[in-house]
Protein backbone atom coordinates (compact mmCIF):
# COMPACT_ATOMS: atom_id res chain seq x y z
CA UNK A 1 0.00 0.00 0.00
CA UNK A 2 1.51 3.31 -1.08
CA UNK A 3 1.00 6.31 1.15
CA UNK A 4 1.88 9.84 0.22
CA UNK A 5 4.39 11.63 2.42
CA UNK A 6 1.67 14.24 2.89
CA UNK A 7 -0.52 11.63 4.57
CA UNK A 8 2.41 10.36 6.66
CA UNK A 9 3.14 13.89 7.81
CA UNK A 10 -0.46 14.30 8.87
CA UNK A 11 -0.31 11.14 10.97
CA UNK A 12 2.91 12.11 12.72
CA UNK A 13 2.14 15.83 13.05
CA UNK A 14 0.34 15.96 16.45
CA UNK A 15 2.89 13.81 18.26
CA UNK A 16 5.74 15.55 16.45
CA UNK A 17 4.57 19.03 17.48
CA UNK A 18 4.16 17.94 21.11
CA UNK A 19 7.59 16.39 21.37
CA UNK A 20 9.30 19.21 19.51
CA UNK A 21 7.69 22.05 21.47
CA UNK A 22 7.62 20.51 24.92
CA UNK A 23 10.60 18.18 24.92
CA UNK A 24 13.24 18.85 22.26
CA UNK A 25 13.18 22.64 22.50
CA UNK A 26 13.14 22.76 26.35
CA UNK A 27 15.95 20.18 26.52
CA UNK A 28 18.13 22.30 24.24
CA UNK A 29 17.33 25.28 26.43
CA UNK A 30 18.29 23.23 29.51
CA UNK A 31 21.65 22.30 28.00
CA UNK A 32 22.32 25.95 27.12
CA UNK A 33 21.28 27.10 30.60
CA UNK A 34 23.64 24.55 32.10
CA UNK A 35 26.50 26.47 30.54
CA UNK A 36 25.12 29.94 31.31
CA UNK A 37 26.46 30.25 34.86
CA UNK A 38 29.61 32.05 35.97
CA UNK A 39 31.81 29.09 35.05
CA UNK A 40 30.24 28.66 31.61
CA UNK A 41 30.74 25.28 30.00
CA UNK A 42 32.92 24.25 32.94
CA UNK A 43 29.70 23.86 34.94
CA UNK A 44 29.40 20.46 33.28
CA UNK A 45 32.59 19.40 35.04
CA UNK A 46 31.30 20.63 38.40
CA UNK A 47 29.83 17.20 38.96
CA UNK A 48 33.42 15.97 39.25
CA UNK A 49 35.20 19.06 40.60
CA UNK A 50 32.77 20.35 43.24
CA UNK A 51 33.15 18.00 46.18
CA UNK A 52 29.47 17.98 47.21
CA UNK A 53 28.36 17.16 43.67
CA UNK A 54 31.01 14.50 43.23
CA UNK A 55 30.02 12.83 46.49
CA UNK A 56 26.35 12.88 45.48
CA UNK A 57 27.25 11.32 42.13
CA UNK A 58 29.31 8.57 43.76
CA UNK A 59 26.62 7.89 46.38
CA UNK A 60 23.94 7.71 43.67
CA UNK A 61 25.94 5.34 41.46
CA UNK A 62 26.94 3.07 44.36
CA UNK A 63 23.44 2.95 45.79
CA UNK A 64 21.92 2.21 42.38
CA UNK A 65 24.49 -0.48 41.61
CA UNK A 66 23.89 -2.17 44.96
CA UNK A 67 20.10 -1.99 44.55
CA UNK A 68 20.43 -3.48 41.06
CA UNK A 69 22.63 -6.33 42.28
CA UNK A 70 20.40 -7.26 45.24
CA UNK A 71 17.20 -6.89 43.18
CA UNK A 72 18.65 -9.18 40.51
CA UNK A 73 19.68 -11.85 43.02
CA UNK A 74 16.34 -11.87 44.87
CA UNK A 75 14.23 -11.63 41.71
CA UNK A 76 16.11 -14.38 39.90
CA UNK A 77 15.69 -16.84 42.74
CA UNK A 78 12.05 -15.93 43.38
CA UNK A 79 11.14 -15.61 39.69
CA UNK A 80 12.62 -18.96 38.62
CA UNK A 81 11.14 -20.60 41.72
CA UNK A 82 7.65 -19.37 40.90
CA UNK A 83 7.88 -20.39 37.25
CA UNK A 84 9.12 -23.90 38.10
CA UNK A 85 6.90 -24.64 41.08
CA UNK A 86 3.13 -24.37 40.81
CA UNK A 87 1.39 -24.94 44.11
CA UNK A 88 -1.89 -23.76 45.64
CA UNK A 89 -1.54 -20.01 46.12
CA UNK A 90 1.50 -19.56 43.87
CA UNK A 91 -0.52 -17.47 41.43
CA UNK A 92 -1.55 -15.19 44.30
CA UNK A 93 2.11 -14.79 45.27
CA UNK A 94 2.89 -13.72 41.68
CA UNK A 95 0.10 -11.12 41.79
CA UNK A 96 1.25 -9.81 45.17
CA UNK A 97 4.83 -9.52 43.92
CA UNK A 98 3.88 -7.53 40.83
CA UNK A 99 1.10 -5.24 42.04
CA UNK A 100 3.42 -2.52 43.47
CA UNK A 101 4.64 -2.01 39.88
CA UNK A 102 3.01 1.38 39.43
CA UNK A 103 3.27 2.78 42.96
CA UNK A 104 4.81 6.23 42.76
CA UNK A 105 8.11 6.88 44.55
CA UNK A 106 6.50 9.10 47.21
CA UNK A 107 4.13 6.34 48.27
CA UNK A 108 7.00 3.85 48.42
CA UNK A 109 8.88 6.28 50.65
CA UNK A 110 5.89 6.36 52.97
CA UNK A 111 5.67 2.55 52.99
CA UNK A 112 9.32 2.41 54.06
CA UNK A 113 8.47 4.84 56.89
CA UNK A 114 5.68 2.42 57.85
CA UNK A 115 8.27 -0.35 57.97
CA UNK A 116 11.32 1.31 59.49
CA UNK A 117 10.24 4.81 60.56
CA UNK A 118 9.69 6.31 64.01
CA UNK A 119 6.33 4.56 64.42
CA UNK A 120 7.26 1.71 62.11
CA UNK A 121 6.94 -2.05 62.47
CA UNK A 122 10.66 -2.77 62.87
CA UNK A 123 10.95 -0.09 65.55
CA UNK A 124 8.03 -1.55 67.50
CA UNK A 125 9.29 -5.13 67.25
CA UNK A 126 12.86 -4.20 68.20
CA UNK A 127 11.61 -2.15 71.15
CA UNK A 128 9.68 -5.09 72.61
CA UNK A 129 12.56 -7.49 71.97
CA UNK A 130 15.62 -5.48 72.93
CA UNK A 131 14.26 -2.32 74.54
CA UNK A 132 15.83 0.01 71.98
CA UNK A 133 14.01 1.32 68.95
CA UNK A 134 15.52 0.51 65.57
CA UNK A 135 14.81 3.35 63.13
CA UNK A 136 16.58 3.56 59.77
CA UNK A 137 13.98 4.76 57.28
CA UNK A 138 15.45 8.26 57.05
CA UNK A 139 18.96 7.15 56.06
CA UNK A 140 20.76 5.60 53.12
CA UNK A 141 19.52 2.19 54.35
CA UNK A 142 15.92 3.39 54.11
CA UNK A 143 16.58 4.69 50.62
CA UNK A 144 18.12 1.35 49.67
CA UNK A 145 14.98 -0.48 50.87
CA UNK A 146 12.75 1.96 48.99
CA UNK A 147 14.62 1.52 45.72
CA UNK A 148 14.59 -2.24 46.25
CA UNK A 149 10.82 -2.03 46.75
CA UNK A 150 10.16 -0.54 43.34
CA UNK A 151 12.85 -2.60 41.57
CA UNK A 152 11.84 -6.10 42.65
CA UNK A 153 8.39 -6.30 40.95
CA UNK A 154 9.80 -5.11 37.65
CA UNK A 155 12.83 -7.41 37.61
CA UNK A 156 10.73 -10.40 38.72
CA UNK A 157 8.39 -9.88 35.74
CA UNK A 158 11.31 -9.91 33.30
CA UNK A 159 12.93 -12.93 34.94
CA UNK A 160 9.67 -14.87 34.91
CA UNK A 161 9.10 -14.06 31.23
CA UNK A 162 12.62 -15.28 30.41
CA UNK A 163 12.40 -18.35 32.66
CA UNK A 164 9.19 -19.49 30.99
CA UNK A 165 11.03 -19.78 27.67
CA UNK A 166 13.86 -21.90 29.12
CA UNK A 167 14.34 -25.45 27.95
CA UNK A 168 14.08 -27.63 31.07
CA UNK A 169 15.45 -30.66 29.23
CA UNK A 170 18.90 -28.99 29.12
CA UNK A 171 18.95 -28.94 32.90
CA UNK A 172 17.72 -32.51 33.07
CA UNK A 173 20.53 -33.50 30.71
CA UNK A 174 23.15 -31.74 32.83
CA UNK A 175 21.76 -33.40 35.93
CA UNK A 176 21.72 -36.87 34.37
CA UNK A 177 25.38 -36.35 33.47
CA UNK A 178 26.07 -35.89 37.16
CA UNK A 179 26.12 -32.10 37.54
CA UNK A 180 25.24 -30.88 41.03
CA UNK A 181 22.29 -28.53 41.52
CA UNK A 182 24.75 -25.66 41.95
CA UNK A 183 26.56 -26.48 38.69
CA UNK A 184 23.21 -26.67 36.88
CA UNK A 185 22.39 -23.18 38.15
CA UNK A 186 25.74 -21.57 37.31
CA UNK A 187 26.44 -23.39 34.03
CA UNK A 188 23.00 -23.87 32.48
CA UNK A 189 20.35 -21.67 34.09
CA UNK A 190 22.20 -18.37 34.58
CA UNK A 191 23.83 -18.22 31.11
CA UNK A 192 20.38 -18.76 29.57
CA UNK A 193 18.87 -15.96 31.65
CA UNK A 194 21.80 -13.59 31.15
CA UNK A 195 20.46 -11.29 28.37
CA UNK A 196 17.23 -10.72 30.25
CA UNK A 197 19.08 -10.14 33.51
CA UNK A 198 21.43 -7.55 31.99
CA UNK A 199 18.54 -5.75 30.30
CA UNK A 200 16.35 -5.58 33.40
CA UNK A 201 19.41 -4.75 35.51
CA UNK A 202 20.12 -1.75 33.30
CA UNK A 203 16.50 -0.57 33.57
CA UNK A 204 16.64 -1.03 37.33
CA UNK A 205 19.88 0.96 37.51
CA UNK A 206 18.55 3.81 35.38
CA UNK A 207 15.36 4.02 37.42
CA UNK A 208 17.30 4.14 40.68
CA UNK A 209 19.67 6.85 39.41
CA UNK A 210 16.77 9.05 38.31
CA UNK A 211 14.46 8.34 41.26
CA UNK A 212 13.32 11.39 43.19
CA UNK A 213 10.02 10.78 44.99
CA UNK A 214 11.30 8.15 47.42
CA UNK A 215 14.30 10.23 48.51
CA UNK A 216 12.06 13.28 48.76
CA UNK A 217 9.70 11.54 51.19
CA UNK A 218 12.38 9.87 53.29
CA UNK A 219 14.77 12.71 53.92
CA UNK A 220 15.88 15.95 52.40
CA UNK A 221 19.42 15.60 53.77
CA UNK A 222 20.36 12.40 51.93
CA UNK A 223 22.65 13.52 49.15
CA UNK A 224 21.72 11.59 46.05
CA UNK A 225 21.97 13.38 42.72
CA UNK A 226 18.22 13.98 42.33
CA UNK A 227 18.06 15.61 45.77
CA UNK A 228 21.15 17.73 45.03
CA UNK A 229 19.52 19.04 41.86
CA UNK A 230 16.33 19.79 43.74
CA UNK A 231 18.16 21.70 46.50
CA UNK A 232 20.27 23.63 44.00
CA UNK A 233 17.08 24.66 42.23
CA UNK A 234 14.84 25.52 45.18
CA UNK A 235 17.12 26.59 48.01
CA UNK A 236 20.20 27.75 46.14
CA UNK A 237 18.21 29.16 43.21
CA UNK A 238 21.27 28.09 41.26
CA UNK A 239 19.63 27.46 37.92
CA UNK A 240 22.78 26.84 35.88
CA UNK A 241 24.08 24.28 38.33
CA UNK A 242 20.72 22.49 38.61
CA UNK A 243 20.45 22.46 34.82
CA UNK A 244 23.95 21.09 34.19
CA UNK A 245 23.52 18.40 36.86
CA UNK A 246 20.19 17.27 35.45
CA UNK A 247 21.66 17.07 31.95
CA UNK A 248 24.37 14.76 33.33
CA UNK A 249 21.73 12.77 35.22
CA UNK A 250 19.68 12.43 32.03
CA UNK A 251 22.75 11.24 30.10
CA UNK A 252 23.46 8.53 32.68
CA UNK A 253 19.90 7.16 32.66
CA UNK A 254 19.65 7.41 28.88
CA UNK A 255 22.93 5.50 28.44
CA UNK A 256 21.83 2.75 30.83
CA UNK A 257 18.47 2.41 29.08
CA UNK A 258 20.12 2.30 25.65
CA UNK A 259 22.12 -0.69 26.83
CA UNK A 260 18.93 -2.35 28.01
CA UNK A 261 17.14 -1.66 24.74
CA UNK A 262 19.94 -2.83 22.48
CA UNK A 263 20.23 -6.05 24.49
CA UNK A 264 16.54 -6.83 24.60
CA UNK A 265 16.42 -5.91 20.91
CA UNK A 266 19.06 -8.48 19.95
CA UNK A 267 17.34 -10.91 22.27
CA UNK A 268 14.07 -10.59 20.37
CA UNK A 269 15.84 -11.00 17.04
CA UNK A 270 17.60 -14.14 18.26
CA UNK A 271 14.32 -15.61 19.46
CA UNK A 272 12.53 -14.78 16.19
CA UNK B 1 17.29 -34.42 49.21
CA UNK B 2 19.45 -31.58 47.93
CA UNK B 3 16.60 -30.37 45.71
CA UNK B 4 14.21 -30.28 48.70
CA UNK B 5 16.59 -27.95 50.52
CA UNK B 6 16.75 -25.63 47.51
CA UNK B 7 12.96 -25.71 47.29
CA UNK B 8 12.39 -24.65 50.88
CA UNK B 9 15.15 -22.03 50.83
CA UNK B 10 13.63 -20.47 47.69
CA UNK B 11 10.14 -20.67 49.16
CA UNK B 12 11.34 -18.86 52.29
CA UNK B 13 12.95 -16.11 50.25
CA UNK B 14 9.77 -15.76 48.18
CA UNK B 15 7.62 -15.41 51.28
CA UNK B 16 10.00 -12.88 52.85
CA UNK B 17 9.95 -10.83 49.64
CA UNK B 18 6.16 -10.93 49.47
CA UNK B 19 6.08 -9.86 53.12
CA UNK B 20 8.45 -6.98 52.43
CA UNK B 21 6.16 -5.71 49.67
CA UNK B 22 2.78 -6.41 51.29
CA UNK B 23 3.23 -5.81 55.03
CA UNK B 24 3.82 -2.03 54.79
CA UNK B 25 0.77 -1.70 52.52
CA UNK B 26 -1.40 -3.56 55.04
CA UNK B 27 0.03 -1.45 57.88
CA UNK B 28 -0.67 1.74 55.98
CA UNK B 29 -4.27 0.68 55.28
CA UNK B 30 -4.77 -0.24 58.95
CA UNK B 31 -3.26 3.04 60.14
CA UNK B 32 -5.69 4.95 57.96
CA UNK B 33 -8.64 3.17 59.56
CA UNK B 34 -7.50 3.09 63.22
CA UNK B 35 -8.47 5.76 65.78
CA UNK B 36 -4.96 5.98 67.14
CA UNK B 37 -2.26 4.03 65.34
CA UNK B 38 0.21 4.39 68.19
CA UNK B 39 -2.21 2.75 70.62
CA UNK B 40 -3.11 0.12 68.05
CA UNK B 41 -6.26 -1.64 66.91
CA UNK B 42 -7.73 -1.66 70.43
CA UNK B 43 -8.33 2.09 70.10
CA UNK B 44 -11.01 1.12 67.57
CA UNK B 45 -11.68 1.46 63.86
CA UNK B 46 -12.87 4.69 62.31
CA UNK B 47 -13.54 6.40 59.00
CA UNK B 48 -12.79 9.76 60.60
CA UNK B 49 -9.39 10.09 58.89
CA UNK B 50 -10.80 9.20 55.48
CA UNK B 51 -13.45 11.93 55.89
CA UNK B 52 -10.75 14.37 57.00
CA UNK B 53 -8.76 13.58 53.85
CA UNK B 54 -11.86 14.09 51.73
CA UNK B 55 -12.37 17.47 53.39
CA UNK B 56 -8.77 18.61 53.06
CA UNK B 57 -7.67 17.10 49.78
CA UNK B 58 -10.67 16.24 47.60
CA UNK B 59 -9.70 18.94 45.11
CA UNK B 60 -6.43 17.07 44.43
CA UNK B 61 -8.38 13.88 43.72
CA UNK B 62 -10.67 15.57 41.19
CA UNK B 63 -7.75 17.41 39.62
CA UNK B 64 -5.72 14.22 39.22
CA UNK B 65 -8.68 12.48 37.58
CA UNK B 66 -9.20 15.43 35.26
CA UNK B 67 -5.56 15.59 34.27
CA UNK B 68 -5.46 11.81 33.72
CA UNK B 69 -8.50 11.94 31.41
CA UNK B 70 -7.21 14.97 29.51
CA UNK B 71 -3.86 13.22 29.22
CA UNK B 72 -5.60 10.12 27.87
CA UNK B 73 -7.50 12.19 25.27
CA UNK B 74 -4.32 13.88 24.04
CA UNK B 75 -2.24 10.69 23.95
CA UNK B 76 -5.04 8.98 21.98
CA UNK B 77 -5.31 11.81 19.46
CA UNK B 78 -1.55 12.15 19.04
CA UNK B 79 -0.40 8.61 19.81
CA UNK B 80 -2.67 6.34 17.76
CA UNK B 81 -2.08 8.11 14.41
CA UNK B 82 1.65 8.30 15.19
CA UNK B 83 1.79 4.55 15.90
CA UNK B 84 -0.09 3.94 12.65
CA UNK B 85 2.37 6.10 10.73
CA UNK B 86 5.33 4.35 12.33
CA UNK B 87 3.84 0.92 11.54
CA UNK B 88 3.42 1.88 7.86
CA UNK B 89 6.82 3.41 7.30
CA UNK B 90 10.03 1.44 7.20
CA UNK B 91 12.19 4.52 6.52
CA UNK B 92 15.15 5.59 8.62
CA UNK B 93 13.43 8.87 9.43
CA UNK B 94 10.51 7.01 10.96
CA UNK B 95 12.90 5.11 13.25
CA UNK B 96 14.60 8.36 14.30
CA UNK B 97 11.17 9.86 14.97
CA UNK B 98 10.25 6.82 17.07
CA UNK B 99 13.46 7.13 19.10
CA UNK B 100 12.81 10.82 19.77
CA UNK B 101 9.24 10.09 20.74
CA UNK B 102 10.19 7.61 23.45
CA UNK B 103 13.18 9.62 24.69
CA UNK B 104 11.21 11.42 27.47
CA UNK B 105 10.88 8.07 29.27
CA UNK B 106 14.66 7.74 29.45
CA UNK B 107 15.19 11.20 30.96
CA UNK B 108 14.38 11.73 34.66
CA UNK B 109 11.22 13.74 35.33
CA UNK B 110 13.25 16.24 37.30
CA UNK B 111 15.29 17.20 34.21
CA UNK B 112 12.22 17.49 31.97
CA UNK B 113 10.45 19.60 34.58
CA UNK B 114 13.41 21.99 34.89
CA UNK B 115 13.56 22.29 31.11
CA UNK B 116 9.83 23.07 30.90
CA UNK B 117 10.03 25.66 33.68
CA UNK B 118 12.91 27.43 31.99
CA UNK B 119 11.29 27.48 28.57
CA UNK B 120 7.67 28.18 29.45
CA UNK B 121 7.81 29.39 33.07
CA UNK B 122 7.60 32.98 31.83
CA UNK B 123 4.09 32.48 30.42
CA UNK B 124 2.36 33.18 33.72
CA UNK B 125 -1.18 32.08 32.78
CA UNK B 126 0.16 28.77 31.48
CA UNK B 127 2.60 28.31 34.37
CA UNK B 128 -0.17 28.85 36.96
CA UNK B 129 -2.69 26.48 35.36
CA UNK B 130 -3.01 22.72 35.58
CA UNK B 131 -2.30 22.59 31.84
CA UNK B 132 1.38 23.01 32.76
CA UNK B 133 1.29 19.73 34.69
CA UNK B 134 -0.74 18.15 31.88
CA UNK B 135 2.02 18.92 29.38
CA UNK B 136 4.53 17.06 31.54
CA UNK B 137 2.21 14.07 31.90
CA UNK B 138 1.56 13.91 28.15
CA UNK B 139 5.30 13.82 27.40
CA UNK B 140 5.85 11.09 29.94
CA UNK B 141 2.89 8.88 28.94
CA UNK B 142 2.82 9.34 25.14
CA UNK B 143 5.64 6.80 24.57
CA UNK B 144 3.64 4.12 26.38
CA UNK B 145 0.59 4.70 24.18
CA UNK B 146 2.64 4.73 20.98
CA UNK B 147 4.62 1.59 21.85
CA UNK B 148 1.56 -0.29 23.01
CA UNK B 149 -0.40 0.45 19.80
CA UNK B 150 2.66 -0.01 17.59
CA UNK B 151 3.33 -3.46 19.10
CA UNK B 152 -0.15 -4.61 18.07
CA UNK B 153 -0.08 -2.99 14.62
CA UNK B 154 3.33 -4.51 13.85
CA UNK B 155 2.03 -7.99 14.61
CA UNK B 156 -0.83 -7.95 12.06
CA UNK B 157 -0.70 -7.85 8.22
CA UNK B 158 -1.87 -4.24 8.22
CA UNK B 159 -0.93 -3.62 4.59
CA UNK B 160 -3.02 -6.50 3.27
CA UNK B 161 -6.09 -5.44 5.24
CA UNK B 162 -5.72 -1.92 3.95
CA UNK B 163 -5.25 -2.98 0.35
CA UNK B 164 -8.35 -5.13 0.56
CA UNK B 165 -10.32 -2.22 2.00
CA UNK B 166 -8.93 0.21 -0.57
CA UNK B 167 -9.83 -2.10 -3.44
CA UNK B 168 -13.40 -2.06 -2.14
CA UNK B 169 -13.34 1.72 -2.34
CA UNK B 170 -12.68 2.73 1.29
CA UNK B 171 -10.89 6.07 1.56
CA UNK B 172 -8.06 6.82 3.99
CA UNK B 173 -10.37 8.15 6.65
CA UNK B 174 -12.61 5.07 6.58
CA UNK B 175 -9.60 2.77 6.53
CA UNK B 176 -8.20 4.44 9.63
CA UNK B 177 -11.43 4.28 11.61
CA UNK B 178 -12.79 0.96 10.29
CA UNK B 179 -9.60 -1.08 9.86
CA UNK B 180 -6.74 0.37 11.87
CA UNK B 181 -8.52 1.42 15.06
CA UNK B 182 -10.53 -1.82 15.59
CA UNK B 183 -7.48 -3.95 14.92
CA UNK B 184 -5.32 -1.87 17.24
CA UNK B 185 -7.94 -2.00 20.01
CA UNK B 186 -6.05 -4.36 22.39
CA UNK B 187 -3.04 -2.06 22.18
CA UNK B 188 -5.19 1.05 22.58
CA UNK B 189 -6.85 -0.43 25.67
CA UNK B 190 -3.57 -1.51 27.27
CA UNK B 191 -1.99 1.83 26.42
CA UNK B 192 -4.95 3.75 27.83
CA UNK B 193 -4.81 1.87 31.13
CA UNK B 194 -1.10 2.55 31.30
CA UNK B 195 -1.51 6.27 30.55
CA UNK B 196 -4.23 6.79 33.17
CA UNK B 197 -2.37 4.78 35.84
CA UNK B 198 0.91 6.58 35.23
CA UNK B 199 -0.71 10.00 35.13
CA UNK B 200 -2.60 9.50 38.40
CA UNK B 201 0.58 8.35 40.16
CA UNK B 202 3.05 10.76 38.55
CA UNK B 203 5.03 12.74 41.14
CA UNK B 204 8.47 13.84 39.91
CA UNK B 205 7.21 16.16 37.18
CA UNK B 206 4.07 17.20 39.05
CA UNK B 207 5.99 18.24 42.14
CA UNK B 208 8.17 20.63 40.15
CA UNK B 209 5.38 21.91 37.89
CA UNK B 210 2.59 22.42 40.45
CA UNK B 211 1.54 25.63 42.16
CA UNK B 212 -0.32 25.84 45.51
CA UNK B 213 -3.53 26.01 43.49
CA UNK B 214 -2.79 23.12 41.16
CA UNK B 215 -1.87 20.28 43.52
CA UNK B 216 -2.41 16.76 42.20
CA UNK B 217 -3.02 13.66 44.31
CA UNK B 218 0.63 12.55 44.65
CA UNK B 219 1.67 16.15 45.38
CA UNK B 220 -0.97 16.25 48.12
CA UNK B 221 0.33 12.92 49.41
CA UNK B 222 3.88 14.27 49.74
CA UNK B 223 2.39 17.30 51.46
CA UNK B 224 0.48 15.15 53.97
CA UNK B 225 3.51 12.91 54.63
CA UNK B 226 5.46 15.98 55.65
CA UNK B 227 2.86 17.83 57.67
CA UNK B 228 -0.05 15.61 58.76
CA UNK B 229 -0.38 12.98 61.47
CA UNK B 230 0.34 9.43 60.40
CA UNK B 231 -3.34 8.41 60.40
CA UNK B 232 -4.31 11.17 57.95
CA UNK B 233 -1.34 10.41 55.69
CA UNK B 234 -2.31 6.73 55.75
CA UNK B 235 -5.97 7.41 55.02
CA UNK B 236 -4.91 9.57 52.07
CA UNK B 237 -2.65 6.76 50.83
CA UNK B 238 -5.63 4.41 51.20
CA UNK B 239 -7.71 6.67 48.95
CA UNK B 240 -4.89 6.56 46.42
CA UNK B 241 -4.75 2.74 46.59
CA UNK B 242 -8.51 2.54 46.04
CA UNK B 243 -8.10 4.62 42.88
CA UNK B 244 -5.07 2.84 41.51
CA UNK B 245 -5.54 -0.83 42.40
CA UNK B 246 -8.47 -1.50 40.01
CA UNK B 247 -6.32 -0.02 37.22
CA UNK B 248 -3.39 -2.23 38.22
CA UNK B 249 -5.56 -5.35 38.28
CA UNK B 250 -6.93 -4.52 34.84
CA UNK B 251 -3.36 -4.00 33.67
CA UNK B 252 -2.27 -7.37 35.03
CA UNK B 253 -5.08 -8.95 32.99
CA UNK B 254 -3.79 -7.21 29.87
CA UNK B 255 -0.21 -7.99 30.89
CA UNK B 256 -0.98 -11.68 30.53
CA UNK B 257 -1.75 -11.11 26.87
CA UNK B 258 1.63 -9.46 26.58
CA UNK B 259 0.60 -6.03 25.36
CA UNK B 260 1.00 -3.94 28.51
CA UNK B 261 4.31 -2.19 29.02
CA UNK B 262 6.09 -1.44 32.25
CA UNK B 263 6.55 2.04 33.66
CA UNK B 264 10.11 3.14 34.16
CA UNK B 265 10.23 6.14 36.44
CA UNK B 266 9.97 6.73 40.12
Amino acid sequence: MKHTSHFMGLLLLPAGVLVLAFFALPMVKLIVTGASGEEGLAAYWSILTVERHREALIATLLLSALVTLVALIISTIVGVFLVRNRFPGSQILVSLLTFPLAFPGVVIGFLIIMLAGRQGLIGMVSQTLTGSKLVFAYSMTGLFLGYLYFSIPRVILTVMAAAEKLDVSLEEAARSLGASQWRVITDVLLPALKPGLIASGAICFATSVGAFGTAFTLATNIDVLAMTIYTEFTLGANLASAASLSVVLGLITWAALSIARSLSGSNVAAAG
Amino acid sequence: MQRRTYFYAALMLTLVTVGFLVVPVVMSVMAGLTKNFFVGLKSGLTLEWVFRVWELYQDTIWRSMGIALACLAITLIAGVPAAYGLALSKSRWARIFEETLILPVAVPGLAIALALIQTYGGFREFRMSWAFILVGHVLYTLPFMVRSVLAVLSSIPLNEYEEAAASLGANKRRRFFDIVVPNAMPGIMAGSLMVVTLSIGEFNLSWMLHTPLTKTLPVGLADSYASMRLEVASAYTLVFFIMIVPLLIAMQKFGQTGTARKPTQH
